[in-house]
């Protein structure tokens, strides 16, 4: 019976990977798709941390765009931009730049903080 | 000391969580603890390796890197969660009839114990790179607050080692007749709110851009960043802002697998019946 039941886990296993393989061209493709339409109305805007502080930490962005923000971090230290409001959380290694990629938003204020350093990186966006 | 406390605390208690259930649903199996234990130095090692590499991981991909990498990282969590599921689900009767009368373990073939390390080793490296990072920073930030940075983190890997035990103790402490049914279901849950979180960060590095706007805020009766929000996000997948794509993945997800378990469950019993 533990034959049996090893050789149908492959098979589940198998099955299941077959699948997320297919799901995962299938996801690739229609980005390719949707990316390079979406790719003409992106904004870039630009935030740098330093002494564990964001530069600027208030921003003013549109309503209904695709934002890229280019977060450069120029403490040796890593640091987390997290920001629930948002649903982003992303580790930027010390002395590099990571690209956070902003969903079309709502107006309202969206707060934004440095996990590793909450007390000082702290920062909003107010979008109109 | 505090700060560092609190974030280490939080990292380990997200993966200590997962590995206590996981422990708790493969309860009267051989060798579940050297799966655990290997899963947890894997997972380690994998963490130094991703806080190594961070930035070229996150430059990956024209910069999507992280993302993909930590949503590639929960997909297979969840695969290996659902292999374990159902493959308890199969054996359940046996362990608890040989739990009950003999105490003695019940032999499981190598697969399901890979799978149960796999999931514990990208459990831990996920939340471990982060706090390799965090503790990377505070060793080369400076000396005068160095020191009691780390003693703040040591506590925090001690407290949430200690959350995760009790949680271990208390489901170890349902009675053996409930037990792998309440495993079974908490790890599903777990499962399917880990493949909610994949697609968030698909939808992140915009790859996954439909169905992405958020449905419904719950965050002012209990929010994410709370405490209690935090253990039941990684519990059962709890989300205060979720949205329809995040959803349907958290539905396919326990679907399937409930569905699967109840497939297989159902001939092993029918053979056990005809037997007898």
């Amino acid at each position: 019976m533990t034959f049996l039941s090893n050789h149908r886990s492959v098979a589940f296993l198998r099955a299941t990977v077959t699948s997320l393989v297919t799901a995962v061209f299938a996801l690739v493709g229609a980005y390719s798709l949707v990316g390079s339409a979406a790719a003409t109305d992106e904004m870039i805007v630009e935030i740098t941390i330093k002494d564990h502080k964001f530069e600027p930490s208030a921003l003013k962005l549109p309503a209904a765009k695709h934002i890229k923000l280019s977060v450069k971090n120029l403490d040796a230290s890593a640091e987390e931009f997290e920001s629930k409001d948002l649903g982003i959380e992303k580790v930027i290694a010390g002395n590099s730049d990571a690209m956070i990629r902003v969903k079309p938003l709502t107006a309202g204020t969206y707060i934004f903080y440095g996990e590793y350093h909450e007390d000082t990186a702290k920062g909003h966006i107010v979008v109109e | 000391m505090l700060a560092a406390l609190v974030i280490v605390f939080r990292e380990v208690l997200e993966a200590g969580l997962i590995v206590g259930v996981v422990l708790a649903a493969s309860r009267g199996v051989t060798g579940r603890n050297s799966a655990v234990g290997l899963g947890i130095l894997a997972g380690i090692a994998g963490s130094v390796l991703v806080a190594l590499f961070a930035s070229r991981i996150s430059d990956a991909f024209d910069g999507r890197g992280q993302e993909l990498f930590i949503a590639a990282i929960l997909l297979f969590a969840v695969l290996m969660l659902a292999w374990h599921v159902v493959w308890m689900a199969e054996h359940a009767r046996e362990m608890t009839l040989q739990l009950r009368k003999l105490g003695s373990d019940v032999a499981a073939g190598s697969q399901s114990l890979f799978a149960l390390g796999a999931a514990v080793a990208v459990a831990v490296m996920r939340e471990g790179s982060e706090v390799v990072l965090f503790l990377t920073g505070i060793v080369m930030q400076g000396k005068d607050t160095g020191g009691e940075l780390l003693i703040g983190s040591l506590g925090g890997l001690v407290l949430g080692a200690a959350v995760s035990l009790i949680l271990y103790f208390g489901l170890a402490a349902i009675p053996l007749k409930r037990m792998f049914s309440v495993t079974g279901v908490l790890v599903t849950l777990l499962a399917a709110g880990l493949a909610a979180s994949a697609v968030q960060q698909l939808s992140n590095a915009g790859v996954l851009n439909v169905l992405d706007t958020r449905l419904w805020d719950t965050s002012w009766i209990l929010s994410v960043s709370s405490w209690p929000g935090r253990i039941l996000h990684v519990l059962i997948g709890y989300m205060d802002q979720p949205t329809g794509m995040q959803l349907i993945a958290y539905a396919v997800t326990a679907g399937s697998i409930f569905g699967l378990v109840y497939l297989r469950r159902a001939p092993v019993e029918h053979a056990r019946m005809s037997r007898a």
